[in-house]
């Protein structure tokens, strides 16, 4: 009698834990894996507000014992840490700018109106989504030069104003609203333009956030354009100078390089989790078109 | 993605464009109402500025390079263009006849050939997790996974650098606890391009995740439950029914995590310049240094060598993930 009261209490707490937990055991395996996943963002920022002494103290600790801002001082003051992050930023803000403009024109041509030629121009750059920067980059290189703009901040914001990938996911969300509303529109003798400014672009707000999430992300992060248009430390983008930073000097001084890292991931990774939410929706709705 | 052409030859494509370019003005003869005309017009109108700069920084430049893979063209003669000749094929041959061209190649292949089905896997196996085992803290999970993917690689590069330092380095401080002499990771050709391998797997398993984890959430609770009353047990099911559904998502990610990880470039220049002994060295950092020392036409060519691989590696997938049906 006893026996089976136990084994129902066991049952029972055994089907409460389940329910508030799921599968208890899988949680051993993810949070190794989250550990892995988040030390050395933890190491980051943790070491990039020590001296160099505590940097390589073992064993390490989670929270400096002596925060400084030593790290921080050098990267702004000898690299010139505040004219690379607002290079990021304008160069970042202009190209997210010129994608949500231009790819959801011709993303809304593609997907709600008839015109000749349309097969053909959306067969074209839906072909060129597969080429590699690496094929265009020489002769880009060479056209923008010869344009004088590899000493402005232009060069790094003309070749990727309009891309194909934004077009592909606009033309794809904007199929995906109903005619009628277009319609309706002409019916009512609304202008063509009109209806792309008044009625199509409220109603694509979502894919423009998913878009231009991804566009200002892939513009701060990207290295080997402007690693080659970059001619002097004024037109740098933060990756440009961390990079030659950690290359150029004696990689001895952790704290410096550590610091211009936090930097340069640490807006967009607040941006990320203030908005992760929508952020993932955007991102998980895009792969499954 | 069915509308993905797979056969993008840079000659066909600019014919293509140039005949776009010329029909608006043969439509109004031809147009039936002005309505018609009027949609066309406005068309148009909204595709211009998309493809002016469209044919400025991206047509223009996949012709030129064409043409520039067939040339001798070094740096110096960018201002002096006439001095340039065509030499066939010449770029091609001097780089398969480059055996550091080959160790690039070689490099590039094992990089994609294991960093991409293992990341594949990690992502699958997380969002598998995630889904069906997990109740608390489940957002805590995907946004520390998803974590390495938005940050900079070039960032994430100088803190991997930090952390496999030989004698500093957490990684190597954690292993002499355990009384292990860690290596000199990216000094050793034994270890630099799999600790790479690794580094890639962690930045890319939070995309294939999230993906599937949406995927999975799209799965018809009904069909499990059919499947259930059939018999089939949790491997079965996840084989037989829940698979086939996430393929074509699947399929997304590792054609574009694919095309990403050819163009592996960022990890070797920040951390070891392709060394040790080339053993890093990747196809897109090789065209890098051949265009930082002025070989232009290599460069091109190489980039080429590149995009047929990206074709072939698409066209694979395609054919290995595609439903059968």
């Amino acid at each position: 009698m006893t026996t089976t009261t136990i084994d129902t209490a066991k049952v029972l707490r055994r089907r409460r834990i389940r329910q508030e937990w799921g599968r208890p055991w899988l949680y051993l395996p993810l949070t190794g894996l989250l550990l892995l996943m988040v030390t050395p963002f933890l190491w980051m920022l943790s070491s990039a507000f020590k001296s160099e002494g505590d940097i390589r103290r073992i064993p390490p600790d989670l929270i400096p014992t002596s925060p400084t801002l030593a790290n921080y001082r050098e990267l702004f003051s000898s690299l010139d840490f505040t004219r690379m992050f607002a290079n990021s930023v304008i160069v970042a803000l202009a190209v997210t700018a010129g994608n949500l403009i231009f790819c959801s024109m011709l993303g809304y041509a593609l997907a709600k109106l008839e015109f000749r030629g349309q097969r053909t121009v959306f067969g074209l750059v839906m072909a060129t989504l597969m080429v590699p920067g690496l094929v265009t980059f020489v002769p880009l290189y060479v056209l923008v030069a010869n344009m004088k703009l590899t000493g402005s901040l232009l060069g790094l914001i003309l070749p990727f104003l309009a891309t194909p990938f934004g077009v592909f996911l606009m033309r794809q969300f904007i199929s995906t609203l109903p005619d009628e509303l277009i319609d309706a529109a002409r019916v009512d003798g609304c202008r063509e333009l009109a209806i792309f400014w008044k009625i199509i672009l409220p109603l694509t707000r979502p894919a423009l956030a998913t878009l231009g999430i991804i566009t200002f992300l892939g513009s701060w992060n990207n290295f080997l354009w402007p690693l080659v248009v970059a001619q002097n430390e004024s037109q740098y983008t933060l990756p440009v100078g961390l990079a030659l930073a950690s290359s150029g000097q004696d990689f001895t001084r952790f704290g410096v390089l550590l610091a211009g890292a936090v930097v340069v991931l640490l807006p967009v990774t607040i941006v990320f989790l203030l908005f992760q939410r929508h952020f993932v929706a955007g991102i998980a709705t895009t792969g499954l078109k | 993605m069915t509308t993905m052409p797979t056969t993008t030859l840079a000659g066909q494509s600019t014919q293509e464009g140039d005949t776009a370019g010329k029909r608006p003005a043969a439509t109004p003869s031809r147009r039936r109402s002005t309505a018609r005309g009027r949609q066309s017009r406005a068309a148009w109108v909204l595709a211009a500025p998309f493809l002016a700069l469209f044919l400025a920084f991206m047509l223009l430049p996949v012709v030129w390079s064409t043409l520039m893979s067939l040339t001798d063209t070094q740096s110096a003669d960018l201002r002096t263009p006439l001095n340039v000749s065509f030499t066939g094929f010449d770029n091609y041959v001097r780089l398969f006849q480059d055996p550091q061209f080959f160790t690039a190649l070689r490099n590039t292949g094992v990089f994609v050939l294991v960093a991409l089905p293992l990341t594949l896997a990690a992502g699958l196996a997380a969002a598998v997790a995630l889904d069906s085992g997990i109740r608390r803290f489940r957002a805590v999970f995907r946004v520390g996974f998803y974590l390495p993917v938005i940050t900079s690689i070039v960032a994430v590069a100088v803190v991997w650098k930090t952390l496999l330092e030989p004698h500093a380095g957490l990684v190597n401080t954690v292993l002499a606890w355990f009384g292990i002499d860690g290596p000199a990771w990216l000094a050793d050709t034994r270890f630099a391009l799999p600790v790479m391998i690794l580094m890639a797997v962690w930045r890319n398993l939070g995309t294939v995740m999230i993906i599937m984890l949406a995927g999975l959430q799209s799965v018809p609770q009904s069909l499990m439950e059919a499947a259930e009353l059939d018999g089939a047990g949790a491997w079965q099911r996840f084989w037989r029914v829940t698979f086939p559904l996430l393929r074509p998502a699947l399929l997304l990610t590792a054609v574009t995590t694919g095309i990403g990880y050819l163009q592996f470039f960022d990890e070797p220049f920040v951390m070891t310049d392709g060394g040790p002994l080339d053993s890093t060295l990747s196809a897109t950092l090789y065209a890098y240094k051949q265009f930082g020392n002025g070989n232009y036409g290599v460069a091109s060519a190489a980039g080429y060598v590149v995009f047929v691989l990206i074709i072939a590696l698409t066209v694979l997938q395609f054919r290995v993930l595609r439903d059968k049906d």
